[in-house]
């Protein structure tokens, strides 16, 4: 059993100012995880040589993997931190923000892209009104399981990270909103404005930018078959072309 | 663009009820959240929401929704609305089906249900085990249909600090602190409501997200809102251990099936597997034939700790076995993947195959802002179009959801979370914009009041940010909750619970000399942390301080006589319905707390004894 748990952050103090490394030392404990190692590190937030710092700032909510808050790089992997259990990580643990959206402070990113995203596809069910309209349509289980799959979805930006297609060059939309127009428009009711999403999917970034090299799907820590919902898509949206094309 | 314009703070699910409703209105929504909306506590809710549908023919009904509620919560909540609440429940089910939620259905088609605890029908619709997630998600979405229509304006990353109240009282807006900028400004508000969940962190671990510190409701309290039945705290029975958090093993692991046991022997460290069924103690079903491993929360929580207690924990820890492995792999993973999967991840055991190990852990504040309800006199129901409906004393301020106080009385129902908040917003919503049109005309001008609460506010944040003091707020943070877990939580006992004043009060002073570590001026959460650190303090100081003088046992508020002689009915005060059938209200002043206590409207269902 080690003594100590090494962990080395790449810190960035405002959006515009250069990164840094930092090396920190905390007793072993069984059980952490990289959250409670940040936790813990707050409490005396001291470099490994022993020099006073500030705590690191990183986002985090739920610590039970379901806000999708705590996403960063692990080790060089993409990943969610608080599942992040550090009797299974190599040290000294390298913890670095996500790369693909634009960092604020030390390890938390600003991740409004992927909402504004779920705007784009317009990612919900157009109900007329909240107002007693009865039971809503019935659905086969079955196809309820597929669904939900989808709706685990917690918009961590894992799957954008590891994508080589989500870079400065291209405005490419990623899985996660491909997946939810996919959740949508398998709805009973989403399925009648299936073609926005559609339409929305063909724009510009959208999946035609998909490259298939299928790192989304590794990433996805909710198991989410994320190259499946794109297949999907991608044949709905090709049918959707040609039937607009020949307009019938 | 609307003209009217009333201000949401927190975005889980009574929030983001309550702006889609505002906004359904044709009301603006200035909606503040200091995470983004869509990573809000309500995520972390798995088992269910609760409506009587009587899907499975059982007999079901909103009668014995209501009944089961009121008699759960030890006749504690005022009944009216929690009847209104039940009633609206199966409409509130729909309305979410309708929004795309992928809750489970039957081979029908038809929504599918589940057992909770402190029922014997199927009353619990569900979506795997993630239905908060999902419920939320389907609120998130509705509002950013509203977003991109220009009625909602999202505010995430920023903090509520405290009411803007004019010179007649009424509250006209809120400061609130941007995350990333440290900017302090003020905004107006026809309405506001606080709909920013529970204190779980005042507890140090709990079931709770680390935003949940209560810090709004109790700067509202400090700036004249009531606060009632703080002392109410529900401790959930299955939580898994944790460093960091005590993660949350749903009711509905045992409402599909699952056993919660201890080995007959004391000390007996053999794999579970190999004890056979007749050196199994399962304590729960033995003790309550009727409800068995589905007994309340309260009770649920207080049988464990006392087994514990008594040495059956397992391997003499504070641990007892939660027992899935006799139900089928398939069924386990159509309808509980989402809390296997914490379970197989934070553990590394798969519970399909390894009874969990579990121990009660902080879950939810029943009590919370005082919030009030129409009436209607003749018939004894609910007005629902009352601009009354989830008002708190303060004009124009408003609470919804885990926030307020109303509907689970003295210890809330599995379940009857999700439904209690989604019916919060319904009826809040519409309430906040009812009362911004019939005041608009009325109210005194408040820019004096909006620049004081700016310059109090700046003033206040400039201080904390040069604060050099050797106390260290995370260390302080870490003691307040080792002693409110400790004395305020499962078990009270007068002494300690004076012992806890003490402590709180010596926190309080120590607070005063803390230290920043963090200098930056940009994203400083420590200084932020700070204030809610406060906020806190004087929180807990109201749970203490109701508990302390609520000398009765009632729901999970569990007092001994004797600390020595166990979690046990003969060692506790009993339920005392002449002098503490009421509501505890705490007003805020420089000394600390003062107590009064209102009656409960008990005018649908008579009390009678809680045996279960």
């Amino acid at each position: 059993m080690p003594s100590s748990i090494r962990i080395s952050v790449k810190r960035q103090d405002t959006p515009t100012s250069s990164p840094y490394w930092e090396e920190y030392e905390i007793p072993y404990q069984p059980r952490q995880n990289v959250i409670s190692a940040l936790m813990e590190m707050a409490k005396d937030p001291k470099t490994r040589a022993g020099k006073a710092t500030s705590p690191v700032v990183y986002d985090r909510a739920c610590l039970e993997e379901v806000c999708g808050s705590c996403a960063m790089r692990i080790n060089g992997l993409s990943r969610m931190a608080c599942t992040a259990l550090i009797d299974s990580l190599e040290q000294p643990i390298r913890l670095e923000p996500m790369a693909k959206f634009p960092v604020q402070r030390d390890l938390s990113v600003d991740r409004g892209v992927m909402f504004e995203s779920l705007k784009r596809i317009k990612g919900w069910i157009p109900i007329d009104g909240t107002y007693d309209l009865g039971p809503g349509p019935r659905m086969p289980e079955a196809e309820r399981q597929q669904a939900y799959e989808y709706s685990k979805c917690i918009t961590c930006g894992n799957c954008l990270d590891v994508c080589p297609q989500v870079n400065g060059r291209s405005n490419f939309i990623g899985a996660a909103p491909i997946a939810q127009a996919r959740l949508f428009n398998s709805h009973p009711t989403g399925s009648m404005n299936a073609a926005e999403r559609l339409e929305a999917l063909m724009s510009e970034g959208g999946i035609d930018d998909c490259g298939n090299a299928q790192n989304c799907v590794r990433a996805c820590p909710k198991s989410i078959p994320l190259t499946t919902a794109i297949a999907e898509m991608y044949a709905a949206t090709t049918r959707y072309g040609i039937k607009k094309l020949f307009g019938t | 663009m609307a003209s009217e314009r009333i201000i949401v703070v927190g975005g889980g699910l009574a929030g983001l009820m309550t702006a889609v409703r505002a906004a359904e209105l044709g009301v603006a929504v200035d909606l503040f959240s200091i995470v983004p909306v869509k990573r809000s506590h309500s995520v972390c809710a798995q088992g269910g929401i609760n409506g009587a549908v009587n899907t499975k023919g059982e007999g079901d009904s909103t009668a014995l929704h209501f009944d089961d509620t009121v008699y759960g919560g030890d006749f504690l909540a005022d009944q009216p609305p929690v009847k209104a609440m039940c009633e609206a429940a199966p409409g509130i089910i729909n309305l979410l089906d309708r929004m795309g939620v992928m809750f489970n259905r039957t081979p029908e088609g038809l929504l599918d249900f589940r057992r909770f605890g402190g029922t014997k029908f199927h009353r619990t619709a569900f979506a795997g085990a993630t239905t908060g997630q999902q419920l939320l998600y389907a609120l998130d979405e509705q509002c950013r249909r509203y977003e991109v229509a220009g009625l909602v304006r999202k505010y995430e990353a920023w903090e509520f600090l405290g009411l803007v109240r004019d010179a007649d009282g009424n509250c006209r807006g809120i400061a609130a602190l941007d995350w990333y900028s440290m900017k302090i400004e003020t905004f107006a508000g026809s309405a506001v409501m606080l709909a920013t969940g529970g204190p779980g962190i005042v507890f140090g671990r709990s079931t709770n997200s680390v935003i949940n510190t209560g810090t709004a409701a109790s700067a509202a309290y400090q700036d004249g809102a009531r606060y009632a039945n703080g002392e109410f705290i529900q401790v959930h029975p299955t939580s898994i251990p944790g460093t960091d958090k005590l993660r949350l093993m749903s009711e509905s692991a045992r409402g599909e099936g699952g056993r919660v046991w201890v080995p007959r022997t004391q000390g007996d460290v053999r794999d579970p597997k190999a004890i056979p069924e007749g050196e199994r103690w399962y304590f729960l079903e033995e003790k309550y034939p009727a409800y068995g491993n589905l007994v309340p929360r309260d009770i649920a929580t207080r049988e464990i700790f006392q087994v514990c207690l008594q040495g059956y924990g397992l391997g003499g820890r504070r641990e007892v076995y939660l027992d899935l492995t006799h139900i089928p792999r398939k069924e386990l993973d159509t309808k509980l993947a989402g809390i296997l999967e914490i379970y197989e991840k934070f553990v590394g055991d798969d519970p399909r195959e390894v009874p969990m190990k579990v121990f009660p852990g902080m879950h939810y504040s029943m009590g919370g802002l005082w919030v009030q309800f129409a009436k209607n006199e003749s018939t004894g129901a609910l007005d629902e179009t009352s601009p009354k409906n989830q008002s708190t004393n303060v004009p124009g301020l408003f609470a919804s959801g885990e926030v307020d106080f109303s509907i689970h009385g003295a210890n809330r129902l599995g379940a009857n979370s999700l439904v209690s908040c989604l019916y919060a917003g319904k009826i809040g919503g519409p309430a906040m914009v009812r009362y911004g049109r019939e005041t608009s005309t009325k109210l005194p001008a408040a820019e004096g009041a909006f620049a004081e609460a700016k310059k109090r506010w700046d003033a206040e944040f400039a201080r904390l940010a040069n604060a050099a003091g050797p106390e260290n707020p995370h260390v302080l943070a870490e003691e307040m909750g080792d002693w409110m877990t400790d004395n305020v939580t499962v078990v009270r006992e007068n002494g300690k619970l004076k012992e806890t004043e003490t402590k709180l009060q010596q926190l309080e002073e120590r607070w005063k000399n803390v230290g920043l570590t963090d200098r930056s001026g940009f994203a400083n959460r420590e200084i932020s942390f700070i204030n809610q650190l406060r906020n806190m303090l004087v929180i807990a100081r109201v749970m203490t301080r109701g508990a302390l003088m609520r000398d009765e046992s009632r729901g999970a508020h569990f007092k001994v006589k004797d600390l020595a002689k166990g979690v046990t009915e003969e060692n506790a005060l009993p339920r005392d319905d002449a002098n503490f059938l009421k509501t505890t209200i705490a007003e805020h002043s420089s000394e600390g707390p003062r107590i009064s206590y209102l009656p409960v409207d008990t005018t649908l269902i008579k009390p009678r004894a809680r045996k279960y």
